[in-house]
C-alpha cells in the first residue's frame, strides 16, 4: 500500500487548494451578497450590464478569463500596478492570485444562488419588520438574511466546488508554481504530463473525490438544518 | 392622543383625498373594497409616501409634504396588524412577539409580555413555529407582536378578512378585550358592518377615496348613505340600549332602547350592561297592520320617516320607533302595494338582531 502514501509536495498541493478555495469563497461572499442585492432589488441604469459582467466568467472560456485577469491584475496591468504601488499587494503568480481567479470563476454561481433566494423573500415581511421599528439595516440582518441563508449556503458550496476544480483561469493567471500556485487540479495535470506520474495523479484524484463528497454531504446537512428552521408560510 | 390625517394621493386612476381626525379609542375606516381604506392606513403607517398632505399624531408631525417632512415607518411607532399575519417564519412565536422590543425606544416600557400573552390567549403557543399555527392563532400572535413593540397607536388592516367565520368569532372577543384593557388607540380598517358595530367608537365612512361621513358608530352605520357606499347586504341600523333582563331558561336577553324593547338570543350577558344591536335592513319586514301569529320575537311599531329608492327596484324605509331608527330594505313593488309614505304608522318585523356587548 506504499503507493497510497502522499508525498510532501502532494500534501502541499492539497493544503494550497483548500486554502485558495476557502479564501476565494470567504472574500467573494460580501461582494456576492451586494451584487445579488443590487440585481434583485435595485433598479438603476446599467443593471443589465452588471448582470452581464457578473455572469461573464460562466460563459467565457476559463483561459480567456485568466488572460483578462493577467492583463488587469498583472504587475503592469492597471489594477495590478495600483495594488502593488499603493497597497503592496501582488497577485500575479502568488496563491492570492489563484484565490482571485477562483473567486471570479465562482462568483456567478454564488450571486445566482443568493439572488434566487432573495427573489423569493416576501417583501411584506420586511415591511412588517419596518413597522415594528427596525431600520433597513436591521431588517436585512434580522429578517432578510435568515430567510436567504439556505441560498447563501448553497451558493458558497457551489463556489467552493468551482474553486476546487478551477484550472484554466488559474493556470493562465498565476501559472503552475509548486508550493505557491500549484493547486490540486494543476498538480494532477502536472503528474499526467510526466512519465510514471500515474500513481501520483491517482492519489490526488482519490483525495479530490473525498473532498468533493465531503463538501456535498456538508451542504446537504446544512441545507437540511437550515431548512428545518426556515419554514415558509 | 389626536391623530389628524389629511392626504391627497394618486394611485393610477384612483385618487385618495381624505381628511379625518381620531381622538383615541377605536376609529374604524369603513367602506367597500377599493374605497381607499387600506391605502389611507398604509400612508399613516409610512408604508406609502403620499403625494400631498399632513399626518400629525399628538403634535408630532409625521408627514408634511409642504415642509418636506417624512418620518420613515420604523420611527413612527405604529403597530401594524396586516390582513395576513406576516409572522417571521424563521422565528418562534416567542421570537416574533419580542421582535419589536429590540427597537422600542429606551425608557418606554412596552406592555408587559405576560399580560399581552394572557390577553390574547397565546401562552401555549410560545415555542411553536408560525408554520404550525392556525389562521386565527397566527393573527392573534400578529396582534401581540404589534402590541409588544410599544406602539403609540395600533393600525389594523382588516385583521379578520382572511379568516373564516369561525376564526373571526374566535378573535373578535380578543379584540374587544384589547380595546377595553389597553389604552392604545386603534385605527381599524374593515368593510364588515358587524365588526365595526362591535368594535368601533367612531366611524370614518370612505367611498371612492373620499370621506363621506364621520361620526359615532350608530349615526354613521345607520345613515342612508351607507346603503350607497357599502355592500347592500351589510346595510342596516345600529342601535344602542341597555340589557333590561335576561331570561336564562329561554336564553333570551331583553334590550331596552329609547322607547321600545328588543328580545335577543344571548345568555352570556348581565342585566344593566350597555349594548349595541345591529339589525340588517334586509332582515326587516314591514306590515301596515299589527301582525298576529308570527314567530318573530320583535315587532316594533313606528312611523315612516323617510323612503330612499336605490334605483334597482329596492327601497330603504327608515322607521322611527320611538326615537330609534330602524331600516327596512324591501322591494319598491311592496312599497307601492302597501302605499307607504312618510308619516304612516307601520310595524317593523325584525327577523334577526345581532347583539354586541359594549
Amino acid at each position: 500500500m506504499d503507493w497510497l502514501t502522499l508525498s510532501d509536495a502532494e500534501w502541499t498541493a492539497i493544503r494550497l487548494s483548500l486554502l485558495v478555495s476557502t479564501v476565494a469563497v470567504a472574500a467573494s461572499l460580501p461582494f456576492g451578497v451586494l451584487a445579488a442585492l443590487a440585481l434583485s432589488r435595485g433598479s438603476f441604469w446599467g443593471k443589465s450590464l452588471l448582470n452581464g459582467i457578473v455572469h461573464l466568467p460562466l460563459i467565457l472560456p476559463p483561459v480567456v478569463t485568466g488572460f483578462l485577469l493577467l492583463i488587469l491584475f498583472g504587475r503592469k496591468g492597471p489594477i495590478g500596478a495600483f495594488l502593488d504601488e499603493y497597497l503592496g499587494i501582488v497577485l500575479a503568480f502568488r496563491w492570492t492570485g489563484a484565490a482571485l481567479a477562483c473567486a471570479v470563476m465562482g462568483f456567478p454561481l454564488l450571486v445566482r444562488s443568493i439572488r434566487l433566494s432573495l427573489d423569493t423573500v416576501d417583501r411584506k415581511l420586511e415591511d412588517a419588520a419596518g413597522t415594528l421599528g427596525a431600520n433597513r439595516a436591521w431588517v436585512f440582518v434580522t429578517v432578510t438574511l435568515p430567510l436567504i441563508l439556505p441560498g447563501i449556503i448553497a451558493g458558497m458550496i457551489l463556489s467552493f466546488a468551482k474553486a476546487m476544480g478551477e484550472f484554466g483561469a488559474t493556470i493562465t493567471f498565476v501559472s503552475n508554481i509548486p508550493g505557491e500556485t500549484q493547486t490540486l487540479s494543476a498538480a494532477i495535470y502536472t503528474f499526467t504530463q510526466v512519465p510514471g506520474g500515474d500513481a501520483g495523479a491517482m492519489r490526488l484524484t482519490i483525495v479530490a473525490i473525498i473532498i468533493s463528497m465531503a463538501a456535498l454531504l456538508a451542504s446537504e446537512f446544512m441545507a437540511h438544518a437550515v431548512g428545518k428552521r426556515v419554514h415558509f408560510e | 392622543m389626536t391623530l389628524s390625517v389629511e392626504i391627497r394621493h394618486r394611485l393610477g386612476n384612483f385618487r385618495l383625498d381624505a381628511d379625518f381626525t381620531s381622538e383615541g379609542g377605536v376609529t374604524a375606516l369603513f367602506g367597500r373594497s377599493g374605497s381607499g381604506k387600506t391605502s389611507l392606513l398604509r400612508a399613516i403607517a409610512g408604508l406609502v409616501r403620499p403625494d400631498e398632505g399632513r399626518i400629525v399624531l399628538g403634535g408630532d408631525i409625521l408627514v408634511d409634504t409642504k415642509r418636506k417632512i417624512f418620518v420613515p415607518k420604523h420611527k413612527r411607532r405604529f403597530g401594524y396588524v396586516f390582513q395576513e399575519a406576516r409572522l417571521f417564519p424563521h422565528l418562534s412565536v416567542r421570537g416574533n412577539l419580542t421582535y419589536g422590543r429590540w427597537f422600542a425606544p429606551r425608557g418606554i416600557e412596552p406592555a408587559g409580555f405576560d399580560h399581552v400573552v394572557g390577553l390574547l390567549g397565546i401562552g401555549a403557543l410560545l415555542d411553536r413555529r408560525p408554520a404550525n399555527l392556525s389562521g386565527g392563532e397566527k393573527q392573534r400572535v400578529a396582534i401581540g407582536r404589534a402590541l409588544l413593540s410599544a406602539p403609540r397607536m395600533l393600525l389594523m388592516d382588516e385583521p379578520l378578512a382572511a379568516l373564516d367565520e369561525e376564526r373571526k368569532a374566535e378573535i373578535l372577543p380578543y379584540l374587544e378585550r384589547l380595546r377595553d384593557e389597553t389604552k392604545v388607540p386603534i385605527v381599524y380598517v374593515s368593510h364588515a358592518v358587524h365588526e365595526v358595530a362591535r368594535l368601533a367608537d367612531r366611524v370614518v365612512l370612505l367611498n371612492d377615496g373620499r370621506v363621506e361621513a364621520i361620526g359615532a358608530v350608530s349615526e354613521v352605520l345607520s345613515s342612508p348613505l351607507l346603503a350607497a357606499t357599502v355592500d347592500r347586504r351589510e346595510a342596516g341600523s345600529v342601535l344602542t340600549g341597555t340589557v333590561a333582563a335576561v331570561d336564562r331558561p329561554h336564553r333570551i336577553a331583553t334590550v331596552r332602547l329609547n322607547a321600545r324593547e328588543l328580545h335577543v338570543p344571548n345568555t352570556d350577558i348581565e342585566a344593566g350592561k350597555p349594548v349595541r344591536v345591529h339589525i340588517p335592513a334586509r332582515d326587516v319586514m314591514l306590515s301596515t297592520g299589527k301582525p298576529e301569529g308570527l314567530s318573530a320575537l320583535n315587532i316594533l311599531e313606528g312611523t315612516i320617516a323617510t323612503i330612499t329608492p336605490d334605483g334597482e327596484g329596492m327601497i330603504t324605509v327608515e322607521v322611527d320607533c320611538g326615537g330609534d331608527a330602524v331600516h327596512a330594505r324591501i322591494t319598491a313593488l311592496s312599497g307601492e302595494r302597501l302605499q307607504l309614505h312618510p308619516g304612516k304608522t307601520i310595524f317593523a318585523i325584525i327577523k334577526t338582531v345581532a347583539l354586541d356587548t359594549r
